[in-house]
């Protein structure tokens, strides 16, 4: 479909329609012959030459870090700190080929998941659409906003008291102290979202014919999401802060609980394990919700 | 596409005895006071003035955004109460949905409206191909350059079939090339769809390139200073702009503008730096050039 008044000016000589191609114009125009294998070896390597250095770097640095443990316990270094009960990197690795077998190890790990699981998503049902709501709704944001405020600063730790208080069960506590944790930063993240929405955008909407769902629907949720989403990271890393703390205060299982209890039982090398699960852990959580990010937020992917 | 660009060439818009004050906490500001403008069904208005003369702050009083202090805004004799659909708009900073694509930006209004998936999407797929960027339908915002932004801007917001179109300053942020090949998509948009547009820039050429008629408004606080009609034949070409009759209207605009900028800055401006401009601006009275 061409344009009849720009067909009438000699010297608009472009179209509207070529105007479009004429921005990102793809520059590579394909070889006659296919490259070779090695050709495009080098381009891919030409490419990705930085994330391949970082990579290597990374797996350099892993591997020193663990030598330096391994030669610190081996001599038993005491040096202000001592090394002389910490166990070697062999001996934890040991007590892991061990673990993996031991139902009540992967007991303790299940159990901790599943507290995580239920008292960060409890977290976020309330915590986003609480946000949401009030960062739309000035008199529930009033009401609720101080209450917020008191009850942030207190760490989810100081709360284990009053959960054992709380709840009849061990077990309630300590997914309550869980869903503590996580719950305030996904709140505070999810409400500085819902300050930041672009009020123009808002406009736009109103006058393509948006009313007030639409709007919370269409612009104010996804212009919050990116900020929700460093809500749910920080709050993940809080909730595995919190549960920790609250299994190797008053849990009988849990990874934490299972930590604790090497120490007390001098598992030296089941400590480390313990550790190294936790820190395992908390990072496959988080690159999850990094993962759900991009999944729900493909725009912000490039 | 008959469809989705019906329009009955209505669009009559009229502001009447006009006034826009803000509250602060030395008293109300005054923004605009005492003003008329009209624009004919199908017409291109154009407003320009000073920067700070409250041009867009009258453009959003008849987009519904801002209510008048006095005064009265109609289209087609219906009161403006609020945004509605009917009046389109298109803002100098895009305001596309980044989390949406091109298309899905330009079917926004058409779900709003409850129009089925596959009906709004041929509807936005024929206004893309009309702006020249269907092949972008699935783009994100974020990847395209500002004159493309600016066409699914436009694009969206006729796509429910306003009866105006309201643009604020849709062109300022693009370079000088992109902002002629700009001018010239919307005005064979405008015309194809005789849609009321009215427009606010501060770049004089493009008022005048593209405007049936122009508002000059005064310094703040903003009131129309005066009303000159273009008379310039359609359709326009760039070549215009070189004739004697552009270069005319363009001095005398110019110089209306200059006098209200010069107001505007006031006292900052002492009678030494005056008199150079002065004589400069008397040389090209209005009266000379109508």
């Amino acid at each position: 479909m061409s344009s009849p008044a720009l067909v009438r000016h000699p010297e608009y000589s472009m179209p509207v329609t070529a105007i479009a191609e004429a921005g990102p114009a793809p520059a590579v125009t394909p070889p006659a012959t296919p490259p070779s294998f090695g050709t495009l070896a080098l381009r891919w390597y030409r490419l990705n030459q930085g994330r391949l250095r970082a990579t290597a770097i990374g797996i350099a640095s892993l591997l020193a870090f663990l030598l330096v443990w391994h030669l610190l316990t081996t001599y038993r270094v005491v040096f202000f700190v001592r090394f002389t009960n910490v166990p070697s990197p062999l001996a934890v690795y040991a007590s892991f080929s061990k673990a993996i077998h031991d139902p009540k190890f992967l007991m303790h790990i299940l159990l901790s998941c599943r507290r995580i699981f239920i008292g960060f998503s409890l977290a976020a049902i309330i915590g986003v659409p609480l946000g949401l709501i009030m960062g739309r709704f000035k008199l529930v944001h009033e009401i609720i906003f101080p209450v917020a405020e008191v009850l942030r600063p207190i760490p989810a730790i100081a709360w284990v008291p009053m959960a054992i208080m709380l709840w009849p069960t061990n077990e309630q506590s300590i997914v309550f102290i869980t869903f503590l944790g996580s719950f305030f930063p996904i709140l505070v993240n999810t409400l500085h979202g819902m300050s930041l929405v672009d009020p123009v955008l808002v406009r736009a909407a109103q006058c393509l014919g948006a009313r007030e769902r639409s709007i919370f629907r269409e612009v104010y949720f996804p212009a919050s999401l990116p900020h929700i989403f460093t809500g749910l990271t920080v709050g993940m890393g809080v909730a595995w802060v919190s549960l920790i703390a609250a299994e190797m205060i008053s849990g009988q299982y849990g990874i934490g609980y299972f930590t604790w209890e090497a120490y007390s039982l001098v598992q030296y090398a089941d400590i480390a394990l313990g550790m190294i699960a936790i820190g395992v852990l908390g990072l496959g959580s988080s690159l999850l919700i990094r993962g759900a990010g991009q999944l729900v937020m493909p725009w912000r992917s490039t | 596409m008959s469809e989705v660009l019906a329009n009955t060439s209505k669009g009559h818009i009229e502001v009447r005895n006009f006034s826009l004050a803000y509250e602060t906490i030395e008293g109300p500001v005054q923004a605009v006071t005492d003003t008329q403008i009209h624009v004919r069904p199908g017409e291109f208005v154009s407003i320009v003035g000073p920067s700070g003369c409250g041009k867009s702050t009258l453009l959003n009083a008849v987009a519904g955004f801002l209510k008048p202090t006095t005064g009265i805004v109609t289209v087609d004799g219906e009161r403006v109460n609020g945004p509605s659909a009917e009046r389109g708009m298109v803002f100098q900073q895009y305001s596309l949905f980044p989390w949406k694509t091109v298309r899905e930006n330009v079917e926004f209004g058409l779900k709003m409206r409850g129009m089925p998936r596959s009906q709004r999407e041929r509807a936005a797929r024929t206004l893309l191909g009309l702006a020249g960027l269907e092949a972008f339908e699935k783009h994100y915002p974020e990847k395209l350059s500002g004159g493309m932004k600016q066409r699914v801007g436009i694009v969206r917001a006729l796509a429910t079939g306003p009866k105006v179109l309201l643009l604020d300053e849709p062109f300022g942020a693009l370079d000088a090339q992109t902002r002629v090949i700009m001018q010239q998509i919307l005005t064979n948009m405008w015309q194809r769809l005789k849609i009321s547009v009215l427009f606010v820039t501060h770049d004089i050429d493009e008022a005048i390139f593209l405007s049936d008629r122009v508002y000059c408004m005064t310094a703040r606080p903003g009131s129309i200073k005066a009303e000159i009609p273009i008379p310039l034949e359609r359709p326009r070409q760039q070549s215009m702009m070189m004739s004697s009759e552009f270069l005319a209207l363009r001095r005398g605009l110019m110089s209306l503008i200059r006098e209200e900028s010069l107001k505007a800055m006031g006292g900052e401006i002492n009678d030494m730096g005056m008199q150079g401009l002065n004589i400069e601006l008397h040389g090209h009275s209005l009266a000379d050039v109508i």
